[in-house]
């Protein structure tokens, strides 16, 4: 019964989802309604245990002063900081998201420039890799780089100066062998995707009960 | 090793010099280009342009500073684009990082248009009569097909807590009957959760501004009509500055982004013909 139970709450749930969906009227309409705020809900929950869980990892990383146990501290640190500064710019101005609030004066001047950099960094990465990765050793590894080229120069201004028709050119990379190989890939995942479903609905796919 | 053989094993750190460069001196110097527009830009233009005055429309911020290069001036210029218009959004958010980017271009772009319309003797902009951010929830899925039957159910109030129904425009609107179209910023797969549920089922209009990296994904769905307009990175956001006649941030970082680009497609010249001719060397 322990795991007969739950296999048939998971069917049952699916069920009425899947039936809600083509059939939005009363009584699977404000059934669907109902799965979905409990999905909502259940989804803020998540966040929780994913900060319990962050902290929990890091703070035992610093307990056993473990390597990189630095960068955990600043983790706490920082962590104890938004949070605190978000609870009293709540009790101050109502709104953690007041412009005037300390809560934004550090995501502005700290979680900002901070992600922006990590992302940017990326630019000297990509150039190095692209420097070492294409390299014409078959037929398809030319097909990628001629096609890379021709994208690069392309979609970007310098392209269009050096020949009217780059533009063009990657456009009509872009919407015809490009989305034909992607729309391939959408389709492969979305029947991948319903086999699972259905593994998990009919209780043959039970993984997630461990 | 002769000069040729070099070419192969370049030093990354004289790359990423170049790179640095490339991206530094265009910028310092706001040097601009033209930029070609293509299709995909203009029908998202034409979209929100063709807009009767007081039409509503949804605008989704999920992304966070990783990406707002590429998509914070795409928000600009739509925000911009429906205040001249007359055209009210409503701004929705459903990355947790993205909400104080879309509460202060939402400021910054308000603060802009409101100095540009009394230097004009235009109307100026008020937030809950013409503008409204109805902030961050999480719920992905279930969030966008619940909005679909009633914002309420998931929104009472707007991001500094002021119920809805006490905002004037917000009064009569409660699902996405009420919307024109939806302008999705995205960052991640949330574009995909729209034109899945709130085209798919609900019959919204969509125009999807995307990071250049994901912008590819999204063409199957341009070319079945899913979405009606589609801006793809920093080109996409500089597209859009050049039909709206107001070159900014996008438009000056285009420039960089060639020139870093034409580096690139340099280096791999380069580094193949040392390949070639380090084969050469190797088979005779």
């Amino acid at each position: 019964m322990r795991r007969e139970i739950p296999l048939a709450i998971t069917f049952l749930t699916a069920l009425i989802i899947i039936i809600s969906f083509f059939i939005p009227h009363a009584p699977f309409g404000s059934m669907q309604d109902v799965s979905l705020k409990w999905y909502a809900i259940i989804a803020g929950f998540t966040m929780l245990l994913g900060v319990d869980s962050l902290i929990h990892m890091h703070y035992v990383k610093i307990k056993r002063k473990k390597e990189g146990w630095g960068y955990s501290l600043v983790l706490i640190i920082g962590f104890t900081l938004l949070v605190l500064s978000g609870t009293i710019a709540g009790i101050r101005f109502g709104s953690a998201f007041n412009l005037k609030s300390s809560f934004i004066y550090l995501y502005n001047y700290m979680i900002l420039p901070l992600q922006s950099t990590m992302f940017a960094l990326l630019s000297f990465f990509i150039a190095s890799a692209a420097y070492r990765a294409f390299r014409a050793r078959n037929l398809d590894a030319t097909l990628l780089l001629i096609t890379a080229v021709l994208v690069m120069l392309g979609r970007v201004p310098i392209g269009y100066q050096m020949w009217h028709s780059f533009p063009a050119v990657a456009e009509w990379i872009m919407a015809i062998p490009q989305m034909a190989a992607k729309r391939g890939i959408i389709i492969g995942i979305a029947l991948g995707g319903i086999a699972v479903s259905l593994r998990i609905m009919l209780g043959i796919e039970r993984s997630y009960l461990s | 090793m002769n000069i040729f053989e070099r070419f192969e094993k370049i030093d990354r750190r004289f790359i990423f010099l170049l790179v640095a460069l490339a991206v530094l001196i265009p910028l310092v110097l706001k040097v601009t280009m033209k930029i070609p527009v293509s299709s995909p830009v203009v029908s998202a233009f034409n979209a929100v342009d063709t807009l009767p005055r007081g039409t509503n429309i949804l605008i989704s911020v999920d992304y966070d500073p990783a990406s707002m290069p590429e998509l914070q001036p795409m928000y600009k210029s739509f925000l911009y684009q429906c205040f001249e218009k007359g055209i009210k959004p409503v701004m929705i958010v459903q990355w947790p990082l993205g909400l104080p980017l879309s509460i202060n271009t939402m400021q910054e772009v308000a603060n802009q248009y409101n100095k540009d319309a009394k230097a004009e003797g235009k109307d100026t902009v008020v937030y809950g009569r013409d503008y409204v951010n109805i902030g961050y929830r999480p719920g992905g899925v279930a969030l966008v097909v619940g909005i679909g039957k009633e914002i309420r159910d998931y929104f009472e109030s707007d991001y500094e807590g002021t119920p809805l129904d006490s905002l004037p425009m917000m009064k009569d609107i409660h699902n996405y009957d009420n919307f024109a179209l939806l302008v999705a910023l995205e960052a991640g797969s949330m574009g995909d959760i729209y034109v899945q549920y709130a085209n798919a089922r609900f019959g919204l209009k969509i125009i999807l501004g995307m990071t250049a990296v994901s912008a590819p994904d999204a063409y199957p769905y341009l070319q079945a009509h899913q979405i009606i307009g589609l801006l793809g990175g920093l080109q996409g956001a500089a597209e859009y500055e050049t039909l709206m006649k107001r070159p900014a941030y996008a438009t000056m970082g285009m420039t960089a982004q060639s020139w870093v680009h034409v580096l690139i497609v340099l280096f791999i010249l380069i580094g193949n013909i040392g390949y070639f001719i380090s084969r050469k060397k190797k088979r005779s």
